[in-house]
């Protein structure tokens, strides 16, 4: 068997001393976390040691020795030998490196069932000094030695991340996972540095002075309040939006339909999220905060930008004094279209008095229209002011908003695309009803199928009668259809392309991408081993280094759940409802209570 | 250290390289034929002459600036995304396997698959348009069904070695494999 040792590499030059560390996978793997220098008292090592494990939660152990022999230490080596009957231990390591030298030599002891200790010699070497001592060992033992980076290590999260305790028997947890554990839950272990006035003389990588950030503690001094403000705020907003008038029926339907209101509920159980006190629960949790905290930040910022862009220059007077001679353009169009329609279009010839019927129809439509928007001409621009301080929210806000006012500026196109697919639906059930009849068969309701059927004669006079009706003017209604289809998917593809990057601000994880850029180590994907180079007389030595994860999947992995679904239907199936005459709604909104 | 001449399933000229760093630990590195200069002349010449006859006919210039910098872009895009220098394979008895792809950038990804997950190493043929062509890959374990083979690996993909070297770096790692 082999026997791999964690080494890290902030001990490669410590003095001579005691390994603290742990036994992993069933005593084949050990993890070397600190080095304790002599002088040192037995008793208060024990002590040490329990009191970490107490802290920390990590089953942790004396290994066995290090020494790095310097001048005017020669006696260290047999007093290091002698440490392994005072530490109760199954195996004893006794790691040793000459100063000048890169590789080391390690001997294990094992414990004897008398209590006395057998050695095995376990030198690699390549010479042939090494073929006489062989013979007389059992087994062999090879050891690797694994150099790790403390810190990086420590602070790393290992994906997939399993959050909660798994079953031990069904899923035991890596080799490579158990060893991030340890490392990462051994934070106590590296508070004593070289400055302590305590007992004990420690090397980590944290021994040459204790790491701080004024800026993480100042913030998370001022968290607190700011979270209990934030709190406060939520109380008051909860309750307003809790006042009986707002249960209303009507206006419940229309604060689900627009975007803006679910915006505004969407971004409040972000707040809600992020306001609580208690302090990140683990590693996704503490992402999924931060990702929130920092898409928050990133909207407003861009918000603010585009109020100080908007306010500026008479900007707000000119979209507005364009905003009404667009809509005018946008309804004279349509009446030219409308007319185009009623007369010969593209050369077909249309039924004159549907054809009559259903443009005069639309035309008065228009014209309603566009009387009320010449009654709202005066206050575009107020409208507009107030709307664009919506901005100072956020920018997802401020998009919202604009993709709201273009759907209730094309209310006529959509109200047009109702009438018009609701005709043509009617128009083609009658058809294929007709159709059905017109060769003696019938639809079963019960059994689902076509059944044929014996018709009375004056039923089937009527039934060719209407057939015929209708399939004459079926070009006309098709026609009209066709044109408030396209317009309506045009609205749709414009109200889509601003949902689409609502979407975008709100799910992309900001704070991960960060993170994966500038400290990628954080977040690991697994290691990567580099052979340093060899000695030969000494063990094998790796270096681990950690291998960040991919760009894509951390913005599969982090990205924030939003409320919008994307399009059930494919295209097939969407060209099918366009043929049937189906109403289409593309972009439809989670809705959070029909669960 | 052994520096053999074998050749890929289209015949092009590659080398194996082993290196044995101890008893349980081994490195195999398969280099990939080189870019022949011949086919990235063609290449570029018959971009600059389809530009050249669209500039005949448009007179503008953009199109000459545009087919130069779609040159560039694309060949250093092919050197650091698609075109591979070297795949190497580490073996280390009882911690696992890291595979190694170099571009010819100077980029590396790596993986590294624990002993763990590791079933088997084995040479598996694979039916590829007319040829059949053997391909040495790695058997991954269920981890709640030991003796099912969850997923397999597929090594030097883009190298693509014959059988006579893969025949080599099979026997190697199950020499290693089977110890540990």
């Amino acid at each position: 068997m082999v026997l791999k040792i964690f080494f890290p590499q902030c001990c490669n030059r410590a003095d001579s001393g005691l390994l603290v560390g742990r036994w992993i996978a069933n005593n084949d793997s050990a993890v070397v976390l600190a080095v304790i220098h002599y002088p040192f008292i037995s008793g208060q090592v024990k002590q040490y040691i329990q009191k970490m494990q107490a802290q920390s939660g990590v089953e942790l152990s004396v290994l066995g020795s290090w020494s790095l022999p310097k001048e005017g230490q020669e006696g260290m080596e047999s007093f290091l030998v002698d440490l392994s009957t005072i530490f109760p231990h199954e195996r004893w390591l006794q790691i040793s490196r000459q100063v000048g030298k890169t590789g080391f030599i390690c001997n294990i002891l094992l414990r004897d069932q008398n209590g006395g200790a057998a050695q095995q010699k376990v030198m690699k070497k390549r010479d042939e000094e090494d073929e006489k001592t062989d013979g007389k060992d059992g087994e062999e033992e090879k050891v690797i030695f694994v150099h790790y980076e403390q810190r990086k290590v420590m602070l790393s999260e290992l994906h997939p991340v399993q959050n909660g305790v798994p079953d031990p028997k069904t899923d035991p947890p890596s080799e490579l996972r158990q060893m991030f554990h340890t490392v990462a839950h051994s934070q106590p272990l590296f508070f004593i540095d070289r400055y302590d006035d305590g007992p004990l003389k420690t090397t980590h990588w944290q021994s040459e002075g204790r790491e701080g950030s004024i800026i993480v503690e100042l913030l998370k001094q001022a968290s607190v309040p700011l979270c209990m403000l934030i709190t406060w705020l939520l109380s008051m907003w909860t309750w307003i939006c809790n006042i009986r008038i707002f249960s209303w029926y009507p206006l419940r339907l229309l604060g689900s339909k627009l975007s803006t209101c679910v915006q505004l509920n969407y971004r409040t159980e972000h707040m809600r999220t992020i306001s609580s006190t208690k302090p990140a629960a683990g590693h996704s949790d503490f992402m999924r905060k931060a990702n929130i905290v920092v898409s928050i930040l990133v909207d407003v910022a861009l918000g603010l930008l585009l109020i100080s862009w908007l306010y500026r220059d008479n900007h707000i007077t000119m979209l507005a004094n364009t905003l009404v001679p667009a809509a005018d353009h946008v309804a004279k169009e349509l009446d030219e279209l409308l007319q185009w329609l009623m007369g010969a279009p593209a050369g077909l010839k249309m039924n004159r008095a549907l054809d009559q019927v259903l443009g005069r129809f639309f035309l008065y439509h228009i014209h309603l229209w566009i009387s009320y928007i010449h009654l709202m001409s005066p206050f575009v621009e107020g409208i507009l002011w107030y709307g664009g301080l919506s901005a100072c929210l956020g920018l997802t806000f401020a998009l919202s908003l604009l993709s709201d006012m273009v759907a209730l500026l094309t209310l006529h196109i959509y109200c047009f695309y109702v009438y018009g697919a609701r005709l043509y639906c009617l128009k083609i059930y009658g058809l294929s009803s007709l159709w059905r009849l017109f060769r003696g068969k019938k639809w079963n309701v019960l059994r689902q199928r076509v059944d044929s059927c014996s018709y009375d004669l004056d039923q089937l006079f009527i039934g060719t009668l209407l057939f015929t009706i209708l399939l004459f003017l079926l070009p006309t209604t098709a026609l009209y259809y066709l044109v408030f289809t396209l317009l309506r998917l045009l609205v749709v593809l414009l109200q889509g392309v601003l949902h689409l990057s609502v979407d975008f601000l709100n799910s992309f994880p900001l704070f991960a991408m960060a993170l994966r850029i500038c400290r990628s180590y954080r977040l690991a994907e697994g290691v990567k081993f580099r052979v340093l180079c060899e000695e030969p007389g000494t063990a094998l030595h790796l270096m681990m280094e950690i291998n960040p994860l991919k760009c894509s999947t951390v913005v599969q992995t982090y990205r924030t759940p939003t409320y919008s679904c994307y399009p059930k239907d494919s295209w097939a199936a969407l060209v099918k409802k366009l043929f049937v005459g189906e109403l289409i709604y593309p972009w439809r909104h989670k809705t959070t209570k029909t669960d | 250290m052994a520096d053999d001449a074998f050749t890929d399933i289209s015949g092009k000229t590659i080398s194996l390289d082993c290196q044995t760093h101890s008893s349980f630990c081994r490195e195999f590195t398969v280099s990939s034929p080189k870019v022949s200069i011949g086919k990235v002349l063609v290449y570029t010449c018959s971009v600059w002459l389809v530009a050249y006859i669209v500039f005949f006919f448009t007179e503008n210039t953009a199109v000459l600036s545009s087919a130069i910098i779609i040159t560039l872009v694309g060949m250093m895009l092919h050197i650091h995304l698609v075109k591979v220098d070297h795949e190497s394979l580490l073996v280390i008895g009882s911690l696992g396997i890291q595979v190694t792809s170099s571009y010819a950038s100077g980029r590396e990804t790596t993986t590294f698959i624990e002993k763990s997950k590791i079933k088997d190493i084995v040479i598996n043929e694979a039916i590829y348009m007319h040829q059949i062509i053997y391909y040495l890959c790695v058997l991954l374990k269920d981890p709640s069904e030991p003796n099912a083979v969850s997923s397999v690996v597929p090594l030097f993909q883009s190298s693509k070695p014959r059988l006579n070297c893969l025949e080599k770096v099979y026997r190697s790692c199950q020499e290693i494999l089977s110890k540990c």
